[in-house]
């Protein structure tokens, strides 16, 4: 076992891992936070996408120990408290998602595609969730809700969350 | 079927702060260490048992300044062995010289395997597939080579020696990449076919760069993927246009003549007399690329 800091959503978490745990494995196993899912478990899904030091990563193909005193933002750090943010309410009001279960990952890439492109055109959002695979084929709505996303954070929801 | 564990196996980590510390610990773990930079090559093999189990990853992440992506006109341009997928497809110095390297590199995998994978990572994998091989084979790379007994510059044509393979011993680490500059009238361009649009390998790569001045073909190289067990020049193809006045004739035999590089494997990704019609195809809209016809 090694120590390690994980900054996860603004808290620090101080935790022992095992040098072969991956980062989605302590995320879901030792913090419980079960909200990013693992798909395929190689990198090709983008079920388990969570964001490390503001980029897009496949958590699933990250070791926990690569993550050492890193910032990472899950699909648990979007909502402030009870409040949704932007992109968690465009997914609710378009209806951008059937199952469910890629959604977390799909938001994830969506926050990292926002913040550096706020106003995307819609080839510019297939092209970002190109590593997200939907298996209910639900794109269409997933990209009207990202740019209804992107429109809201810039009608003054920008700051709110961690977009980071 | 193939077994694929959802678990990695167990392996000690350690992360280096210097070169001569992951060389250190490379020498003494000799050929039971493997050398983890963004990992997204290393971790699905490692879940899929796909190669030797390591008993320790050496992680160079932590060596300061190996994320370099430089450019000047005397060394041309330097790819550290950290500088990322997406770090090089987006750097706009490569976007305006090296124009195969970038669109090689944004037509890789996705934007979260592109943020933590690396150029070096694609070339050290050495797939006959890798993206960035034929656009860099094209542009003139050569990678720099560390190791017990000193350093070396291998050219990149040297540098593969099969499926998966290449002259890097166990010992020794790529630690960067170079590109030379090219001419400033040069034109380049990496074509990709693959069914799907994204997450998917190439069945044929090509990429060509070239000078035409005054309709005479001044210099061009010619690099094919997925069509031979290593990434490969078309010397012969290469040889045919230099010098010459460019037609759309000499262009298409040119083309013809690149395959005689191939021997591609029949796969389920396509049948091998597939591959060969679409390396000339392929080969023959790059040329007309780069020459402007």
């Amino acid at each position: 076992m090694k120590e390690i800091r994980l900054n996860v959503n603004g808290t620090e978490y101080d935790i022992a891992v095992r040098p072969h745990a991956t980062l989605l494995e302590v995320l879901r196993e030792d913090l419980g936070l079960i909200g990013t899912k693992e798909g395929c478990g190689e990198g090709e899904c983008g079920a388990c996408t969570v964001i490390i030091e503001g980029k897009a990563a496949n958590s699933c193909i990250v070791l926990a120990l690569e993550a050492d005193g890193k910032e990472v933002t899950t699909i648990e750090g979007l909502a402030d408290g009870g409040k949704l943010h932007p992109i968690q309410e465009a997914f609710v009001e378009i209806g951008g998602l059937q199952c469910g279960f890629c959604t977390p990952g799909m938001m994830m890439t969506a926050t990292a595609l926002l913040s550096k492109n706020p106003n995307p055109t819609e080839a510019e959002v297939r092209d970002a969730i190109r590593g997200n695979l939907c298996r209910c084929t639900g794109y269409v709505n997933i990209v009207k809700a990202i740019q209804l996303a992107g429109k809201k954070m810039q009608a003054g929801g920008a700051t709110e969350g961690r977009t980071s | 079927m193939r077994v694929f564990y959802r678990r990695l196996p167990k392996f000690q980590y350690i992360a280096v702060r210097s070169l001569d510390e992951a060389l250190a610990f490379l020498a003494e773990h000799r050929g039971k260490a493997k050398v983890l930079a963004g990992g997204t090559d290393l971790v699905p093999q490692l879940k899929k048992r796909e190669i030797e189990l390591p008993a320790c990853v050496v992680d160079l992440k932590a060596i300061p300044g190996l994320d370099v992506i430089s450019h000047d006109r005397q060394s041309g341009l330097v790819l550290g062995a950290l500088a990322t997928i997406n770090a090089v497809g987006q750097n706009r110095v490569v976007e305006e010289k090296f124009k195969a390297l970038s669109q090689a590199a944004l037509s890789m995998a996705s934007p979260q395997v592109r943020n933590r994978g690396t150029i070096a990572g694609n070339i050290c994998n050495a797939v006959p597939s890798a993206d960035s091989a034929p656009a860099l084979l094209a542009l003139n790379a050569s990678v720099k080579i560390k190791g017990p007994k000193g350093e070396r510059t291998v050219p990149l044509d040297q540098f593969f020696t099969g499926p998966r393979t290449t002259v890097l011993g166990a010992d020794e680490l790529l630690y960067e990449i170079l590109v030379p500059n090219q001419d400033r009238a040069s034109r380049g361009v990496y074509l990709k076919l693959s069914p799907r649009h994204s997450m998917d390998l190439a069945v044929v790569g090509v990429a060509a760069v070239g000078l035409l001045e005054d309709g005479i073909c001044k210099a061009v190289k010619i690099a094919l993927g997925a069509v031979a067990p290593t990434p490969v020049r078309a010397p012969m193809a290469e040889a045919l246009l230099t010098g010459k006045v460019i037609t759309q004739g000499l262009i298409d035999e040119a083309a013809r003549n690149a395959l005689t590089q191939c021997s591609p494997i029949d796969d389920h990704r396509a049948s091998r007399e597939y591959r060969c019609d679409m390396v000339y195809a392929m080969t023959r809209r790059a040329l007309a690329h780069i020459f402007g016809r």
